[in-house]
Order: structure tokens, then C-alpha cells, then sequence
């Protein structure tokens, strides 16, 4: 079953329905936010607390001669200086990655990228910390860099990664997916074969909020409690256990509000434990607050993937296979946050919304002196990667065939009788529609009409584009058969408890970095037993206070936790029922079951609330035999699969012929994620997640230069957009619900994200049709462009 | 948060009190208007002053724009918004409400001042390029008095001025010539960043020939260019599209841009051309909108 609909641009719908359940309502966490009431890491103030700062490399790639700690311990506010050396004496001068690598708390031996930590101060205020870090003295032995990713498997290039036994080269991993052979095969019999190199450069997540702590150890009671950014807690606290040694049971982690991850608070940075030791050493309480450049240059970066995609067809357009070969820069360390049993993510999905019959992939990982990471920047473990190589591929068949690019990808979308769909690289996409989707945001763009003003204007020596991106998404992992990270399966767990006045609690194991969690939860609890959302009380973020989960990135969220949180009120209205049979006198099959009551079957006015259930439940009088007092439940909800949201996105581009300024005039999102619990919040994301697509095709990029050093170490060189870079969103959408998920949701948070780049770089590429390019690399700022317009479109890397 | 390294603070009265001051403390202080360089640049710790002398209480000394015969005389403390604000300012010259309207943010144009943007010295500063397009001079004081200095004599460099330690930039002074307009075009990366390059031109019109033109241009250079070669080349002819090409080639041929993460010296180069033709264009239009 599929709906089709969307949210006219004039006039505004009312955003505050105040539905019992589902719909469109205001944020019950936007008046703290409104008001500058919000409480993030760095508002936590504790008596007696120090503040640490982090002394980081200032070259890529060198060996640490010595380290002169004496005149910053001589600081008179310093309480405590502490190097690699030390840190090895306990330990813990290494911790494991996400990923089965291990990465460098403080550097010991040498130096693998800059910015990377070497020491840390912990001072009375943090001026102080920050002074005394300039009175350390390090002598570095400075080797040669491996910067350029291509040359990082060069027999002759220095091997980074010299602390691993054996190691004698910059190699990471390998990967493949896919039948080689038979992609080959179709390949060498294909009318048309068709190939580009894609590179999706470095970008860095850059949440406004940098990463940051609060560890305050208890010497008496062993208790360490850390205030963190994280988005995922629970899983944290394991990791430190494991790492530090500390007993699960003694620590407690609380993500208070954060101001953005987008996946780059997965990781656990150095600077998280480099705090926890302080606090150890000193037996105060730390905190440790990254500055801007800090986060740009050392937290995790995403992409960095340089792609040869193929793609073989029939001469009329009838898609039959792809391949890729990637060469994947993975910095210093393997520091990549996804399911450890997918090095790459969810990038298998590259086949994308097509039904192929062949398909392959081959991909190199080598280590350069870059920052690791490779964390999910919202783009569902590599999926952003995934579409944006297959959506520009297709683009370039379309450039070949001469075919409409829209035409083309619906002549070779997978068919609605065709699902649940096994991919050709083994994905079970669950559900999907895809041409009313297509079709619906042809309707909004008025897709005719644009392409008759496109061939007026080119008339005129004008340059407008129209760039069309269709994706599929994987996002909600597990099932924790195939996914965990380091061993914790990708389930989630939800708690429900209905006080005697029918107010309610949820708790949940997923922490929100600002997408709604306390509303949209709320409001999945309020459709299943019919309390008001507003007397719904969302806790999440503190492992003492919730259940145990694998948290929030990857879209996951909805499709996990929500599919919990809605099963968990069921559960509990389940236990109402048995209540409410007892307290009408009929049996549980006589009830029926109205959002908010349970009535008996053709006496409505027969009736009891789910409040006066509520109360009977603590009360007084006799319950029906075999059930306990209280109203509550729990649950760890293992999803069956994940969920495949898709979406057709349209975008509209001018470009001045004489500066080569790219200007994004229209764009049109129409996005299926299945059931939509809150119109407004999916708006919101996508909002968001197509503002985030508009940098990374335009401006964004982590850069290097031959030294190693970063380029892009703050936002003046760092550019992300702002509202006068975007249009106003055309949003639609599609539902195809899910069919696995109890409610029929997708998730959402990251498609467009994941979207939106080829879309604009489709669109571009559209507008540069008359020079004769068929495509040219992000981020597709003027100078590019205009490289582009002279028939010289180079590789940002 | 990025914090910066020690300083002392005063808040200066006067500027005689702000020169006495920079007198008595010499080359490690600096004096600080609307911050948005100084700061961050201390934050990051490229800077550090050990003496901060703030001006910002001599807005009322140094804060005017006058329109007087001959002559536009704008004080040191003049705010962005300001000048961006002034109706008389842009009537005399539209070329400085065209380039504050693509300065920075809001929250920077509130606090930035014109003195503080030339004595950044920066070479992707806009109102440095619009002085320079408009031949202004530039008004130092120290204990002996007042000397002015062209725009070509006060930027000595990338970050480098002819104010010596013991001086300060009080005012600017723009010369008011009949039957002028100007105009300023910039490209940049994403709203509020520097420019890529950008270009100011100012146009004299006498009938229907130009009496006389100025083009200034931004970031391709050490700092702020001024193109004499395109006044020589337009003065005396009819506006024309083949004339605008002229002076764009000139431009381009003289200017020196280097490849940055900006874009490449070639594009640059190229924008040198085209900006000043529409800057030349844009000039030539007001004009005669007004005749």
C-alpha cells in the first residue's frame, strides 16, 4: 500500500494538532532550547572541577625525541601533565577503535597526523591548562608524510603504522562484495559500458557543539560518573570497562543534550579518556571542552573515498550491471564506527533502487598521515557514498544515451511485485514503491515545464540544470545476527511505566543529538495506549536511567527503538486489558479497544480509561487473578531486518556564465520513510540533512596540503552553508510502510544526506551540458566550475 | 572554546589618551575596535598583544560619516552598519553600501569598524579595495599631529600599514568629483567569506564620455590593487562593451593572484576581468539612471 501526498509551499499548516499519537505537533524539548535552557556537556559545573587541555602534534608524521614536561608542571595552577609515557605505564597509552584497530590515546612512539594528542595539562581554569600547554617541549624527528592516497601503497612510501608487528606497508584492509565473475561476464557482453572516476572527498561532521567531558572519579567509592557527548552511551560505558578496567557497574555515562553528532560522537576520542585519567590522577572532577580547531583536524572525518564506477547496459537504456573499485583513505588509525562485520559500512547497497543483474565490488584500504575516522556523517554507514556513486553513474549513462535521466532510472527501478528484494550484492530491501515517488516530485517540480525553460535559456546562452537523484537507504541496524560493534549486538532495549494518575515514563536506549527523541517517542507510546504525548515523560542519555542499547546514528533510532517503544506500550496495554476486564466484569474478548479506553463490545458507554486503569493498578481494589500490581514493561527489540526508505530528490541550479557561481534556485524532496509519525520532525531532518547536502556538494572538503597539514582547521576555511546558500525546501513524500516494523516506520534522519549531492552535482552537470562534461568532482565550488567550463574538470585529490 | 594568552586591558577616553597609551607601552600593544580580526586571531593564538588598548568609547570621537564639499570624511570608529545604513553615503558613493552588503555577517558589520578593516590590512578586505578604488587618503595621528597618507602609501603589505606603534588611524577622506558613480562586485565561496576576488570600480562621466575611472580590486594581490593603466585607458572614450573588455584584460594582466584553496591564480585572474567589467558596467548605469 502506498499514499502519496505533500505539504503545499503556501500557507502553513498548523504544526501544533496536538494529536494522541501520530501527527503534527511542536517539540515538547524546543522551549529549553527556545529559552537557553538547554543543558550540554559543557554547562555541567562541579565543585572542585579542573579543566584539561589536549597538547596535539603540529607536523603529520614524525618520532618523539623527548618530551619536557618541567616548566608546565612548575605552572602555578597546574595540577597535572601527563604524556604517552605515563599513560603507558598503566596501560593505556592505547585503546581499541570501533573498528578492531587501535589508535593512540597520547602518542608514545610517534606521531601519525596533526593534531594528534601527545599530552595533556589539567589546570584550575582552562586559560591556565591552555597557557601551559605551550610551556611543554617536544623534539620531533620529522619524517616523511604519506599524504597523497594514491601513492600510500608505493613499496618506497614510509609505513605509518609501524607500532603493529610485522607491518610493512600503508595496506588496511581489502573488501569485495559481490560475483566478480558474473559482472564480467555481463560487462563484456553489454552494448554500452560506461565509466567515471568519482571522488567523494574528506568532510567532517562539524555539529556545533564540539566534543567534549565532564569525568568525575570517586577515589572512596570507585565510581566514575562521565558527562559525554555521546550518541551512544551504553555502548561507551562497556568500552571504558573494557579499556580501563573499571567495573561496568561503577561507571555511569550521561549524554546530556548534545548540539549535533551527525555520527561523529560515536567514536571515543582521547580526549574522553585523556579526561577520565586527569580526573584519576587528581581525584577532581575534569573537564574537557575540544575548541572548533581541535574538532575539525583530530575528531572523525567521513567519506574519502576515490570510486571507478562502471556501468554496462543495453543500447535502450536497460541498466544490467555495475562495478566499482574504490581506494579508501582511512587516515592513521582504522577508525571507522560501523557494524564490525561491514568494514565498509552499508556501501554494498551501491546497486542502488535498480533491479541489476550483476553487480561487484572491490575496495582498498590503506592508511595515510590524515586524522582517523570514517564515522557514519550522516550518511548511514556509507550509503551516502554508496548512492552518490551509483546516482552520478546512472547520470553519466543518461549522458551517453542520450536519455532523459529520469526515463532512464525508471525504466530499471525495481518493481513493487518484486519486494522483499535481494539485491545482487545479498540486501533485502523490505518494501518500496518507487515510481510514485518519482512521479510525485516530477509533479512538484513541474518537471515538463523545467525542461522546456532549460532548452529557452540554453538558447540564450544560460546556463540552468535540472539534476534528478533517486535513492534507496539501509538504515536500522541490526538484526544483531549480522551487526554489532566490538561484540555488542545492534538491539535496543525500551522501559515503560504508567504512574497511578496515568502520567507516563519511557525510557529509552538511544540518546537524541537534537532530532525530537522526547516528542516523537512520546507521541509512538501516545498511538499505541492513548495517553496524551504531553504526560509522557522521554528519559535517554544516562546509563543508570535506561535500559542497555546501541544508540543513535545510522537513522536508527525509529526503525529500533521506536519499533521498541511501540512494542513496549503494547505490552502494557496488553496488562491494561487484563485490568480493565476485571474492573467492567467481562471477559478480556468482550473488550474493545478504543485509543485511550477499553470499552465493552457494543456498550460503548461501558467503559474504562486507560487512566482509571492506571489507578486500579496501584490501587486498592483486587486485580484479576494472576496479575501483579503496577502498569508497566520492558522489552529489547532485535529488528528482523533493516529498513529501506527511499526518496526522489530534484534539483534546480543556475550558473553565472562569467564567475562560474553555482546558485541552487529549486529543490524538491520527496521522501518515503514508510509510516511518518511526525510530519513536522521528518521536515525538520530533512530540512537539515538537504542543507548538509548543499555544503558538501558546493563547499565542503577536509583538504591537505603536501606537508599534511589540514586545510580546512576552521569555518572560515571549513565552509558549511547557510540559509542565504539554500532555496526554500519543496518537500513531499510517499508511504510504503515497512512491513517488518511494528509500526510500518522507516528511518529518515540521514536520506537526505545522502540524497541531496548527487542531485546537485546532477544538476550542475546538467547545466554544463553545452561544454561538452559529463562530470566533474565535489565540491563544486566556483573555481572548479569554471575548471569545468573550459573542459578541465580536476579530481579535488 | 579557544581562549587566548594573557592581556592587560585598558579602555582608552580619548584618542590622545589611546596614543599616550600606545607611547608609553610600545610595540606589544595593540589597539582594538570592533575585535572581529583581532580576537580570533588571539584565540588561535597567531596573535598575542600583551597590552589591549579598546577605542570602542571614542565611537562618538571617531564614529561620522560627512558629506562635505569636495569631500567625504569618514571617521576611524565608523561602523559597518553604518556605512552599510547611511542613505547620504551611498548617494555620494552606492560602491560602499554595495560592498558592506556582502561583508561578513550582521553580528560582524555591528561591531567592525572601517578603521580596524584597513589596518587589518588584509588583501581580500573589501573596504580596502573600495578606498583604493576611490583614490581615499588615509589620516594618522600621533603625539606631533596629523599626517595623510594615500591608500598605495598605507598598505605596505600583506598585514603590514604605515601606522607607526605610536599611532592610530582617525579618519579616512574620500574625494567627491561631479557626475561619479562607482560600484562593487565580488565573488566568494559562500555568503560572508572573503572574497575569491572582487573588484570596485568608480566612473566620472563628462556628457557622454568618461572623464575619469578608478578600479580597485581585492585578493589578488599582497594586498589591495589599484589598476591605473585601466583610468588611462577609458578616460576620454564613449562607455562600451568593447571599452569595459579593455579595461578587464588590463586588470587581469595586472593583477597577481596565487592558487589557494580559494581557487586557482588562473581563475582568478579571470574573475579580475570579468568583475571589472560589470563593476565598470554597473558604474556607467547608475549614472545614467540618475542623468
Amino acid at each position: 500500500m502506498t499514499t502519496v501526498g505533500h505539504r503545499p509551499l503556501d500557507g502553513f499548516e498548523d504544526n501544533d494538532q496536538k494529536p494522541i499519537g501520530h501527527g503534527r505537533m511542536l517539540r515538547k524539548e524546543d522551549p529549553r532550547f527556545i529559552r537557553g535552557m538547554g543543558r550540554y556537556c559543557d554547562d555541567v559545573q562541579l565543585p572542585g572541577m579542573l579543566h584539561m587541555a589536549v597538547l596535539r602534534s603540529p607536523v603529520a608524521h614524525a618520532r618523539i625525541v623527548s618530551i619536557d614536561t618541567s616548566a608546565a608542571e612548575a605552572h602555578p595552577k597546574v595540577k597535572a601533565v601527563v604524556t604517552g609515557a605515563a599513560l603507558a605505564e598503566k596501560g593505556l597509552a592505547w585503546m581499541p577503535t570501533l573498528s578492531g584497530d587501535v589508535q593512540a590515546v597520547l602518542a608514545t612512539d610517534k606521531v601519525r597526523f596533526q593534531g594528534q594528542e601527545v599530552a595533556f595539562v589539567v589546570a584550575e581554569d582552562r586559560y591556565a591548562a591552555r597557557d601551559a600547554l605551550e610551556l611543554i617541549d617536544v623534539e620531533y624527528d620529522v619524517l616523511e608524510p604519506v599524504i597523497d592516497v594514491r601513492k600510500a601503497l608505493d613499496p618506497a612510501a614510509p609505513v605509518i603504522r609501524d607500532d603493529l608487528e610485522g607491518k610493512q606497508n600503508n595496506h588496511c584492509f581489502d573488501w569485495e562484495t559481490g560475483d566478480a565473475e558474473a559482472t564480467e561476464a555481463v560487462f563484456a557482453s553489454a552494448d554500452v559500458v560506461v565509466s567515471e572516476d568519482i571522488v567523494y572527498p574528506r568532510v567532517h561532521p562539524a555539529p556545533m557543539e564540539t566534543c567534549g567531558c565532564v569525568a568525575d572519579y570517586d577515589r572512596v567509592e570507585g565510581r566514575l560518573t562521565l558527562w559525554s557527548t555521546s550518541q551512544a552511551p551504553h555502548a561507551h560505558r562497556t568500552l571504558y570497562a573494557i579499556v580501563a578496567g573499571l567495573p561496568e557497574h561503577k561507571i555511569r555515562v550521561i549524554s546530556p543534550d548534545l548540539g549535533g553528532g551527525f555520527g561523529g560522537k560515536v567514536p571515543i576520542y582521547p580526549g574522553y579518556v585523556c579526561a577520565i585519567v586527569g580526573s584519576i590522577v587528581t581525584g577532581k572532577p575534569v573537564k574537557w571542552m575540544e575548541d572548533r580547531s581541535e574538532n575539525l583536524t583530530s575528531t572523525g572525518f567521513a567519506r574519502d573515498y576515490i570510486m571507478r564506477g562502471e556501468i554496462a547496459a543495453t543500447r535502450d537504456g536497460r541498466i544490467l550491471a555495475v562495478r566499482t573499485n574504490v581506494l579508501a583513505d582511512h587516515g592513521a588509525f582504522n577508525g571507522v564506527a560501523a557494524p564490525v562485520k561491514y568494514p565498509a559500512g552499508f556501501f554494498g547497497v551501491f546497486t542502488g533502487s535498480y533491479d541489476l543483474q550483476a553487480a561487484y565490488c572491490k575496495m582498498t584500504a590503506v592508511f595515510t598521515n590524515k586524522a582517523p575516522g570514517g564515522v557514519a556523517y550522516a550518511c548511514s554507514f556509507r550509503i551516502t557514498e554508496a548512492v552518490y556513486l551509483i546516482e552520478r553513474i546512472v547520470d553519466c549513462l543518461a549522458y551517453e544515451l542520450q536519455m532523459d535521466p529520469i526515463e532512464l532510472r525508471i525504466k530499471n527501478f525495481i518493481q513493487p511485485d518484486q519486494f522483499p528484494y535481494r539485491t545482487q550484492t545479498g540486501w533485502v530491501y523490505d518494501s518500496g514503491d518507487y515510481e510514485p515517488t518519482m512521479r510525485k516530485a516530477m509533479e512538484i517540480a513541474g518537471y515538463d515545464e523545467l525542461r522546456e525553460e532549460q532548452a529557452r535559456r540554453r538558447a540564450q546562452g544560460e546556463l540552468m540544470g535540472i539534476g534528478v537523484s533517486f535513492f534507496t537507504e539501509a538504515v536500522g541496524a541490526g538484526p544483531r545476527k549480522d551487526m554489532d560493534i566490538l561484540g555488542l549486538g545492534m538491539a535496543d532495549g525500551c522501559e515503560l511505566r504508567v504512574h497511578p494518575t496515568g502520567k507516563a515514563v519511557v525510557r529509552l536506549s538511544v540518546q537524541s543529538q537534537g532530532q525530537g527523541h522526547e516528542t516523537t517517542f512520546a507521541q509512538i507510546v501516545a498511538e499505541e495506549i492513548g495517553i496524551p504525548p504531553a504526560d509522557i515523560d522521554v528519559v535517554h542519555g544516562d546509563t543508570d536511567q535506561t535500559p542497555f542499547g546501541l544508540g543513535t546514528y545510522g537513522s536508527r533510532s525509529t526503525p529500533v527503538s521506536g519499533a521498541a517503544a511501540a512494542l513496549v506500550a503494547r505490552k502494557v496495554r496488553d496488562k491494561a486489558r487484563l485490568i480493565a476486564s476485571g474492573m467492567l466484569e467481562v471477559s478480556v474478548a468482550d473488550l474493545e479497544w478504543e485509543k485511550g479506553s477499553f470499552h465493552v463490545k457494543g456498550d460503548p458507554a461501558k467503559c474504562v480509561t486507560i487512566q482509571d486503569i492506571a489507578m486500579r493498578a496501584h490501587g486498592a481494589g483486587d486485580l484479576p487473578e494472576g496479575v501483579e500490581g503496577g502498569l508497566e514493561a520492558q522489552i529489547c527489540y532485535n529488528p528482523e531486518n533493516l529498513t529501506y526508505p527511499h526518496g526522489a530528490y530534484i534539483c534546480v541550479v543556475d550558473i553565472d556564465p562569467g564567475t562560474a557561481q553555482v546558485k541552487v534556485r529549486r529543490f524538491i524532496a520527496v521522501d518515503d520513510c514508510g509510516t511518518r509519525i511526525n510530519p513536522m520532525i521528518i521536515e525538520g531532518q530533512v530540512h537539515g540533512g538537504l542543507t548538509d547536502g548543499v555544503g558538501m556538494a558546493l563547499m565542503e572538503m577536509i583538504a591537505f596540503d603536501e606537508d599534511g597539514n589540514c586545510l580546512g582547521g576552521s569555518l572560515m576555511d571549513y565552509l558549511i552553508p547557510t540559509s542565504l546558500e539554500v532555496p526554500d525546501w519543496e518537500t513531499g513524500f510517499t508511504v510504503t510502510p515497512s512491513p517488518h516494523h511494528p509500526i510500518g516506520a522507516k528511518g529518515v534522519g540521514e536520506s537526505a544526506t545522502v540524497g541531496s549531492p548527487p542531485a546537485i552535482v546532477n544538476a550542475v552537470l546538467d547545466a554544463l551540458k553545452p561544454f561538452g562534461i559529463r562530470h566533474a568532482d565535489m565540491p563544486l565550488t566556483p573555481s572548479r566550475v569554471w575548471d569545468a567550463m573550459r573542459g578541465v574538470p580536476r579530481p579535488p585529490i | 572554546m579557544q581562549v587566548p594568552a594573557p592581556v592587560e586591558y585598558e579602555r582608552a577616553t580619548s584618542v590622545d589618551h589611546a596614543i599616550g597609551l600606545l607611547e608609553r607601552l610600545g610595540s606589544s600593544a595593540r589597539i582594538i575596535a570592533g575585535g572581529h580580526s583581532l580576537l580570533p586571531m588571539m584565540k588561535l593564538r597567531l596573535a598575542g598583544p600583551e597590552y589591549l588598548i579598546d577605542i570602542n568609547d571614542l565611537h562618538g570621537e571617531l564614529g561620522y560619516i560627512r558629506i562635505e564639499p569636495g569631500r567625504v570624511r569618514i571617521g576611524a570608529m565608523t561602523r559597518h552598519r553604518e556605512l552599510l545604513e547611511s542613505d547620504e553615503l551611498a548617494e555620494a558613493f552606492p560602491i560602499f553600501r554595495d560592498a558592506e552588503r556582502v561583508i561578513a555577517d550582521p553580528v560582524v558589520r555591528n561591531r567592525g569598524t572601517l578603521g580596524g578593516s584597513l589596518c587589518q590590512a588584509d588583501p581580500s578586505e573589501d573596504l580596502s579595495a573600495v578606498c583604493t578604488t576611490l583614490g581615499a587618503s588615509c589620516v594618522i595621528r600621533g603625539r606631533d599631529g596629523e599626517r595623510v597618507v594615500t591608500m598605495e602609501q598605507f598598505h605596505r603589505g600583506p598585514y603590514e600599514t604605515a601606522v607607526g606603534d605610536a599611532e592610530m588611524l582617525v579618519e579616512i577622506r574620500v574625494p567627491v568629483r561631479p557626475g561619479g558613480s562607482s560600484a562593487y562586485e565580488k565573488v566568494e565561496r559562500r555568503a560572508g567569506d572573503w572574497a575569491i576576488v572582487s573588484a570596485g570600480a568608480a566612473v566620472w562621466m563628462e556628457g557622454d564620455v568618461i572623464a575619469d575611472a578608478r578600479v580597485g580590486l581585492a585578493a589578488v594581490g599582497p594586498n589591495t590593487t589599484g589598476i591605473p593603466g585601466v583610468s588611462e585607458a577609458v578616460r576620454g572614450r564613449r562607455p562600451s562593451e568593447e571599452l569595459y573588455q579593455r579595461a578587464g584584460d588590463l586588470a587581469a594582466r595586472n593583477c597577481r593572484p596565487a592558487t589557494d584553496m580559494r581557487g586557482s591564480a588562473d581563475y582568478k585572474r579571470h574573475l579580475a576581468e570579468e568583475l571589472t567589467k560589470r563593476a565598470l558596467r554597473r558604474s556607467v548605469a547608475r549614472i545614467n539612471e540618475r542623468v
